[in-house]
Order: structure tokens, then sequence, then C-alpha cells
């Protein structure tokens, strides 16, 4: 372990902006593009981890544990999200027996 | 440090195929994979808690819980629903949008050559615990409050009613 972390020596901060930033992106294209729930709640989860790597990184460069505690938090939020989330799916397609984002516009009034 | 190359632009590809395959089961496993590649970006910063956390929590709970639901409900490329050729293009268009918007903000940054040093062991449990349970107790009791609330209320929308039990069977 220790060799891996020494290869981290050298990689400029902006690197890992670039990196989390594109995850991030990719995240946001699958939820516009996609129309089944799941895959749409699989691409927050994309999100959620670009942010994360990059709270871990300013939390290694700056030598602060408080980021990689935020990151802890994250993750109760996204477990708990996910639970509620998938609960929600079920009903749904129990009702609507179809996954399709849009039969949830039947939530309007 | 090519190593670490190597790792983002395995995250980056199998995030592609994540949200490119047609098959819902083929892209939570790479989901699982994109976490893999995560839990190694972890431990090359030396934030081996979080490692051992995302990979026990995400890839252990989170995505069997996604494969779990998949599999109860039975779904497959068929059941796939699809979205109009244009709504993809302008989607990839709006999401490239916002990668450039990002990349651009951030050549506006200062340019100094800020290398990442991973100094002292901030990653190991010992010393996420001590800030965990002095500086953040009130926020991690919360967390175990909403875990609370978020376990009674999958269970409570999860339960089958009486009212849909007659109308499929």
């Amino acid at each position: 372990m220790d060799n891996m972390v020494s290869q981290l020596q050298g990689i400029p901060l902006q690197h890992y902006l670039i990196f989390c930033s594109t995850i991030f992106a990719i995240g946001v294209i699958g939820v516009l593009t996609r129309r089944n729930v799941i895959i749409i709640m699989m691409s927050i989860e994309l999100m959620l981890n670009a942010v994360n790597l990059l709270l871990a990184a300013f939390s290694a460069h700056h030598a602060d544990p408080a980021g990689q505690v935020f990151v802890f938090f994250i993750m109760a939020l996204a477990a708990a999200e996910v639970a509620v989330g998938l609960a929600i799916v079920i009903m749904v397609y129990r009702n609507t027996k179809s996954l399709d984002i849009d039969s949830l516009t039947k939530l309007r009034f | 440090m090519s190593f670490f190359y190597l790792v983002a632009f395995l995250s980056v590809i199998f995030s592609l195929m994540t949200i490119f395959t047609k098959n819902p089961v083929h892209s939570v496993l790479y989901l699982v994979i994109t976490f893999f590649t995560f839990t190694v970006h972890y431990i090359m910063l030396n934030a081996q808690f979080l490692a051992v956390v995302n990979f026990i929590v995400y890839m252990g709970a989170i995505m069997v819980l996604f494969l779990f639901v998949l599999m109860l409900l039975n779904l497959n490329k068929d059941t796939e629903p699809m979205k109009s050729p244009l709504v993809k293009v302008m989607g990839t268009i709006a999401g490239m949008c916002l990668l450039a918007t990002f990349l651009g903000a951030f050549r506006a940054l200062e340019h100094n050559d800020i290398l990442i040093t991973p100094h002292e062991n901030i990653g190991l449990v010992e010393n996420l615990g001590k800030v965990l349970f002095g500086e953040f107790l009130l926020p991690f009791e919360l967390s175990s409050i909403l875990l609370l609330t978020a376990m009674v209320g999958a269970v409570l929308l999860a339960k089958h009613e009486k009212g849909v039990k007659k109308q499929h069977g």
C-alpha cells in the first residue's frame, strides 16, 4: 500500500478536478437521456461518488480529516435515498407495470 | 503517477458503459466496476477508512439492493423503455455543455502546480473516529435518525396494500 500511496506524489489537484467533473457530467447525461427510473437513480449515485472523490482529494491535499467525514455523511445519505427510492419504484411498478419515468407524471394533481 | 491516469481512464470508460448499455442488469454490473475503481482511488489518496466503507456500503449493500430490485421486477432488455433519439442527442449536448462550463471555470483558476502530497495518516480509522465523535458528534447522531426514518419509510412504502392486491391479483 505504501507503494500505491507513493504513486500519488506529483498528481496536481487540477487533474482530480477535471476527472471528477467528467464523471459528474456523465451522471448528468445519464439522468437526461435514460427513461428507466432505476438507471436514473444509478446516475445520481455516480454524481454523488464524483463529489465524494473530490472531497477526499481536497481532504488529502489540505491534510484536514473534515472532508473525509463529509464523505461518510454523504454515503449515509445515499444509502437512505436508495432505500426510500427503490421502495417508491417498487410501488410505482406494482401500480403501472412499467418503469418509465414518464408514467410518474400521474403524480401531478 | 501514471497509475492514477490508468484508473481514472477505467472509471470514465466504465461509467460511460453504465449509462449507455441497454440491459439494466449489465448497467448495474458496470456501475459496480466503476465503484471498484473509486475504491482504488481512495486507497491512492491514503483514505483507507473511506476505501473500506466504499467497498462495503456501495459495492456490498447499495449495488446489491439495485440488483435485487432489478431481479425482483424481472427486467431485461425487452422491457426497457426507450427515449426518442432527439431527447438523447439533446441530453448529451446539455451534459457536454455542463462539462465545458466546468473545464472553463477550472482554466480560470490560478494555475500553480498544486501537487497532492498524502502526508500524515488522516485517513486512518483512529484519526477519523476522533473527529467524528468529537467535532461532528451531533451530525453523526442525526444521520442515525435519518437512516432509521428511511428504514421505516421504505418498509411502509413497499408493504403490500390490500387495494392494490385486488386489482392485480
